[in-house]
């Protein structure tokens, strides 16, 4: 029998012979990457391992995006420990002020990851790079430390889910939408200690930025990984990143799957995950005419430049709705700089948006558009958890940017078409 | 690495809640969190374990909370190794992480009854029940994750690796 897509990653990082799920592995990493709330763990980690030195000081990345620019005392403390030790330890990536962006936003715009990657980070969301056809996942602090000590660590091989992708993307239907749509189908819990693996036509003619929303979602099915070839699309997308050496790399045609699902998208409408869980799935139809207080444009999930045109289409010409708060914050600087080059900054201002810096904020509840008790959220960003936002009687529904934007104009969730036609 | 004990049988999904309740993870000391292993559970469960005891588990065991006090508070509770059908995934790492042997039996979790008297022996990936005679034969750990439980979990491996002091 051939082998998955992890499978066929994991080999190359090892010096065990991948034999099937189940296994476990030791693999060299690609990478080793933490964050604002998560290094400081693995530093403390790190010094009671004795450490002196990383594996190697270009491989160990950190990204204080999630309370930056720093919101309070507790944070600004956070980021100097993360700070001393990049400077100290010679850490050649480490990112904050306006270098910094949303971290699985910032790599691959660095060219930083790669096809054929493992990367481990203390952070869920580090399967985002699974769009480029790396394996990614995310790790505990301690588990993260070892890793940036000794370079390895292990893996127990999963087993595979494969998801096909065919039919006709219906307008205002993107990548969101079909993960969004696998998640209902397969709950939370679907792919629990899984890898999914994302292929088919409509993945194809995909752009890897609509790849990594999908692959960043994984987690919210419970997956280790989501995983999609390496093609000329990637390469492309890598090349154009700084990197010339990267190979495609694709699953045998005889794979073992434990589960294969198919997704088709012909007649399929965008999608919204409704409070309190990123299953509970429904066609926008289903939830049009709910009011929302605020709707926020970013994120790892939809804040890279394709969502942010995608938005501003929708938005050019229109105001958001009165009462609502429309918050747009751009994932990386590149991102920010391009929004601001193709005029989109301005489509956003004129339509009444706040424009923020790229961070993390509201995401994760940290700051820059909190929820009181009773407001309703629509966001593109990837989990709707109670409270996840704000307060604990707080609402946030997750759909696409171009959903985001209709309904910040309609002041109601809404069908992209009936705002822009 | 071999251990013999009295299995103690406990059911599917037990969560980090029911291993060891957050209003006791004020401390990291194993210890003391042994002391209240499974008190989510059954109050006072952990009063029927003797020192070497082995914990028999159904499917998804550890799931919830990433705490790594979970396996701690089984280690402190004198429990050394656990045998499930099958495990959740960040249990599964913060187990072998700190120290604590964990083996899945998939089906054959059901031939363990509570009281069996049961001898595991981790490197060849075998369980043998003494009480009914029935001998077991799992995925073994491999070398380097036995390194690894030998050295006392993740932190100390590392320490060894690098060849600071222990
Ligand atoms: S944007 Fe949200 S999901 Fe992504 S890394 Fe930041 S907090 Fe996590």
């Amino acid at each position: 029998m051939g082998q998955s897509l992890a499978e066929k990653i994991l080999q190359r990082h090892t010096n065990d012979h991948v034999e099937g799920p189940g296994q476990i592995v030791r693999c060299r990493v690609s990478l080793a990457l933490a964050n604002d709330i998560t290094a400081p763990l693995a530093i403390k980690s790190l010094r009671a391992m004795g450490v002196s030195r990383v594996f190697d000081p270009e491989r160990v990345v950190l990204v204080c995006d999630h309370f930056t620019p720093n919101k309070d005392i507790d944070s600004a403390e956070q980021v100097k420990v993360v700070r001393d030790f990049a400077r100290q330890f010679g850490i050649v990536h480490y990112y904050e002020g306006g270098e910094v962006g949303v971290e699985h936003a910032l790599l691959p715009e660095l060219g930083l990851v790669g096809p054929g990657d493992v990367v481990v980070g203390a952070d869920s969301h580090t399967c985002t790079y699974g769009g480029l056809g790396a394996f990614a996942t995310g790790l505990g602090s301690t588990d993260v430390a070892a890793a940036m000590a000794l370079g390895e660590t292990w893996f127990k091989v999963p087993e595979t889910i494969r998801v096909d992708l065919v039919g006709t993307v219906e307008p205002y239907v993107s990548a969101k939408d079909f993960i969004l749509e696998v998640i209902g189908r397969i709950g939370v819990a679907g792919a629990l200690y899984k890898a999914l693996e994302f292929g088919g036509p409509v993945v194809d003619a995909m752009s890897v930025e609509g790849r990594m929303t999908m692959a960043n979602m994984a987690i919210e099915a419970g997956g280790k990984a989501g995983l999609f070839a390496a093609d000329a699309t990637t390469l492309a997308y890598t090349a154009a990143h700084g990197r010339a050496q990267d190979a495609p790399i694709a699953p045998d045609a005889d794979a073992g799957y434990a589960q294969r699902l198919r997704v088709d998208a012909t007649g399929m409408s965008p999608r919204v995950a409704c409070p309190h869980l990123p299953e509970n799935v429904k066609p926008v139809e289903e939830v049009s005419g709910i009011p929302v207080d605020q709707v926020v444009i970013g994120s790892c999930t939809n804040g890279r430049i394709e969502d942010l045109r995608v938005a501003a289409a929708v938005l050019r010409g229109r105001k958001v709705a009165r009462g609502v708060r429309l918050i747009v914050l751009p994932a990386s600087p590149k991102a920010y700089r391009l929004a601001l080059n193709e005029g989109l900054l301005e489509v956003f201002l004129d339509a009444g948006a706040v424009v923020g810096p790229p961070t993390c904020g509201p995401c994760l509840g940290g700051h820059m558009g909190i929820l009181a008790g009773g407001e309703r959220c629509l966001a593109t960003t990837n989990r709707n958890f109670r409270g996840r936002m704000g307060s604990l009687d707080s609402e946030v529904y997750l759909a696409s940017p171009a959903v985001a934007a209709a309904t910040a104009v309609a002041g109601t969730i809404i069908h992209p078409a009936q705002v822009a036609g | 690495m071999r251990f013999e004990g009295k299995a103690h049988v406990v059911g599917d999904h037990i969560d980090t809640d029911a291993i060891i309740p957050a209003r006791f993870l004020v401390t990291a000391d194993p210890g003391e969190l042994g002391k209240n292993c499974m008190e989510g559970l059954t109050p006072g469960w952990v009063r029927r374990v003797s020192p070497g005891d082995i914990l028999v588990a159904g499917e998804n065991f550890g799931c919830g909370s990433s705490r790594e006090h979970a396996p701690l508070a089984i280690l402190g509770a004198g429990i050394p190794v656990v045998l499930a059908k099958s495990f959740a995934r960040i249990f599964y790492r913060n187990g072998f992480n700190m120290g604590l042997v964990l083996l899945e039996m998939g089906d054959a979790i059901d031939r363990l009854g509570d009281g069996n008297a049961l001898v595991v022996d981790v490197a060849q990936g075998v369980v043998e029940n003494r009480t009914t005679g029935e001998t077991f034969q799992v995925r073994p750990v491999p070398g380097f994750m036995m390194e690894m439980l030998e050295a006392g979990g993740l932190v100390q491996y590392v320490r060894r690796r690098l060849g600071g002091a222990a």
